[in-house]
C-alpha cells in the first residue's frame, strides 16, 4: 500500500534522501509520513546556509491533525530550501517525493549516507510500525 | 473492530480512511480534509453520522419527563417537529452529553445524542424514565443518519431523492423536522451551513447515500465534521464539557433555561448557585496571529488573570489560520492577548467571539 520508490534512501524518522549528481542529497518525508500526517497546513524548513546534525530536528512539519519535526538525515549545510511550500503546503501531501521536497544538504561525511536505510528495510520498518 | 454503520462499505468504496471515533470505525477523510471543509462551505457534501444515538422515548407524560432531565426547556416546544438543542445534566450539574430533542407530538419526543458517550446516556435516561414512570425508551438501531450542509446542500437533496421533498423540507424554518414517508428530515446541523439532517431506516442508507452522490455531493469524514464545527463555534461533547464541567462555564448558557424558576431539573441547584455566586470560567474563541497550529490541552497564559487550557484548537481553513475554544477566567475580556506555549515558543492569542465562520463568510 505504501509508496516506498526503490532508488532512495530513508531513515527511521521517514524521511527519504535522494543523492544528486552535484554530490548534495535532496531531504523530504515519505508518503508513509505524510499519509499518517493528513493534510499539511505548515511546513518551516531550515535556510540556506544552516549547519545540521543528523538526527536532530531542522524543521516542523504540521497538519490538521498534529505537528511533528523533521529530522536531518545527515550533518551538513543547508544548500537551498523549498521555498514553494511556505504557500503550498499541501504539495507534500500531494507528491511527496516530487514537489514536495523540503531541502537540499550538502552532507559533511558521505560515509553517513551510504548507511541510510534502503527502501526494502524501510519498507520493513513501516511494516512492524503498523502492528 | 469497531461498530460499523449501515454505509462503511461506502466508506471503503469511496478510498475513506477509517479511524476508530468512540468505538466506531468511521471514515477521517476521503483524501484530503481540507478539500472536504472547502466543499461544504463552498457547494455542499455529506457525512454519515448513523453512529449518533437516536432515541425515541414515548408515553403521556414524555413531556414532563424531559422538563426534569434537561437543563433547556421543552415548553419551548411548541409546534410539531420543533427542534431543541439542550444538555443533559448529573445532579451536581455537570455535562453528561448535550443532545437535540425533537416535538414529535404530544406522546412522542425524539432525541439524538453522541456516539461516544452512548451507554451511560441509555443507563441514565433510562433509570430516569424508570422513575419517572409510563415511559417507554426505545434506541432506534433500525436507522441511520446522513447529514447534507452546504450552500447547495437542499437543491441536491431535492434533486437525490426526489422533488417531492421540496415542499415540506423547503417549508422548514431552522431548527424543525419534517416526517416525509419513511424519511425524518431537519434543519439542522454541525457545520453552520444550510442544509439537512436526515434520519432514514438503515436498509435504505446505502442506496440513498450513493443517490446523493450520483446528484454530486461530496462525502465528508469526521476530520472536516471538526474543522467546520469548530469555525461555526459549536461545542463539542468530551473536548469542551464534560461531567466535570458545567454548561455556564462551557459557552451553554443560552441553552440553560433557569426561567421560570419553578422548574425543577436535574442540575439545577448547582447551576443557581454558579449564577448567583458568578461563573469562575468561560468558553472564550481564541485567534493566533502568527503560524503554527493550536492543539488541545495546551495552556493559555491570561496576563494577570490567571491560566486557562484550549479545549478545541485546530486550523481553520477558511480563514487559514489557527482558531480554538478555551476555558479560561471570567475575568478574561474579548479582545485581550494571551499567551499559549507553542511546542516551547511562546505564541500571542486574541481572545475573539465566537462564531468564527458563518454561511461561508468570516466572522472576525
Amino acid at each position: 500500500m505504501s509508496n516506498i520508490p526503490k532508488d532512495l534512501k530513508y531513515t527511521k524518522s521517514h524521511e527519504w534522501v535522494k543523492p544528486n549528481a552535484d554530490g548534495s542529497i535532496t531531504v523530504g518525508i515519505t508518503h508513509h509520513a505524510q499519509d499518517l500526517m493528513g493534510d499539511m497546513v505548515f511546513v518551516d524548513l531550515p535556510t540556506a546556509g544552516t549547519q545540521v546534525t543528523l538526527g536532530k530536528e531542522c524543521g516542523v512539519v504540521e497538519s490538521v491533525k498534529a505537528a511533528s519535526d523533521v529530522y536531518a538525515p545527515v550533518s551538513g549545510e543547508v544548500v537551498e530550501a523549498n521555498a514553494a511550500l511556505a504557500d503550498s503546503p499541501e504539495t507534500v501531501n500531494k507528491d511527496p517525493y516530487g514537489a514536495g521536497w523540503m531541502f537540499r544538504l550538502k552532507p559533511a561525511n558521505k560515509a553517513e549516507v551510504d548507511v541510510l536505510l534502503d527502501a526494502k528495510a524501510y519498507e520493513a520498518l513501516v511494516a512492524s510500525e503498523k502492528h | 473492530m469497531g461498530h460499523r454503520t449501515p454505509l462503511y462499505e461506502n466508506h471503503l468504496k469511496m478510498g475513506a480512511k477509517i479511524v476508530d471515533f468512540g468505538g466506531w470505525d468511521m471514515p477521517l477523510h476521503y483524501g484530503s480534509q481540507i478539500e472536504e471543509h472547502h466543499k461544504v462551505r463552498q457547494d455542499c457534501g455529506m457525512f454519515d453520522v448513523s453512529h449518533m444515538n437516536v432515541v425515541d422515548v414515548k408515553g403521556a407524560t414524555v413531556r414532563d419527563f424531559f422538563r426534569l432531565l434537561l437543563a433547556n426547556n421543552v415548553d419551548k416546544l411548541k409546534t410539531r417537529g420543533k427542534a431543541l438543542y439542550s444538555c443533559m445534566l448529573t445532579a451536581k450539574g455537570g455535562v453528561i452529553d448535550d443532545l437535540i430533542v425533537y416535538y414529535m407530538d404530544d406522546q412522542w419526543f425524539r432525541v439524538v445524542m453522541n456516539a461516544a458517550t452512548r451507554d451511560k446516556d441509555m443507563a441514565w435516561v433510562n433509570a430516569a424514565a424508570k422513575e419517572f414512570g409510563g415511559l417507554t425508551v426505545t434506541p432506534r438501531n433500525d436507522m441511520a443518519m446522513i447529514a447534507v450542509q452546504g450552500p447547495n446542500a437542499k437543491e441536491k437533496v431535492y434533486q437525490a431523492l426526489g422533488e417531492a421533498l421540496r415542499a415540506p423540507a423547503g417549508a422548514l424554518k431552522p431548527f424543525h423536522a419534517v416526517t416525509v414517508g419513511e424519511l425524518f428530515i431537519a434543519t439542522t446541523g454541525y457545520t453552520g451551513e444550510d442544509g439537512f439532517e436526515i434520519i432514514l431506516p438503515a436498509k435504505a442508507a446505502p442506496f440513498t447515500w450513493q443517490m446523493l452522490n450520483e446528484a454530486g455531493v461530496s462525502p465528508i469524514g469526521l476530520g472536516a465534521r471538526d474543522t467546520l464545527r469548530l469555525e461555526a463555534g459549536m461545542n463539542l461533547y468530551g473536548s469542551d464539557m464534560d461531567e466535570t464541567t458545567t454548561p455556564l462555564e462551557s459557552g451553554l448558557a443560552w441553552t440553560v433555561a433557569l426561567d421560570p424558576a419553578e422548574r425543577k431539573f436535574i442540575g439545577r441547584e448547582v447551576l443557581d448557585k454558579q449564577k448567583a455566586q458568578g461563573v469562575p470560567r468561560q468558553l472564550v474563541g481564541l485567534l493566533l496571529e502568527g503560524k503554527g497550529v493550536l492543539r488541545n490541552h495546551q495552556k493559555v497564559m491570561c496576563n494577570g488573570a490567571g491560566e486557562g487550557e484550549i479545549t478545541s484548537g485546530s486550523f481553520s481553513p477558511t480563514l487559514e489560520q489557527s482558531i480554538a475554544f478555551a476555558r479560561v477566567p471570567a475575568s478574561v475580556k474579548i479582545g485581550d492577548r494571551c499567551t499559549v506555549d507553542l511546542r516551547g515558543k511562546p505564541a500571542t492569542v486574541r481572545v475573539v467571539k465566537y462564531p468564527f465562520v458563518r454561511n461561508g463568510k468570516s466572522c472576525l
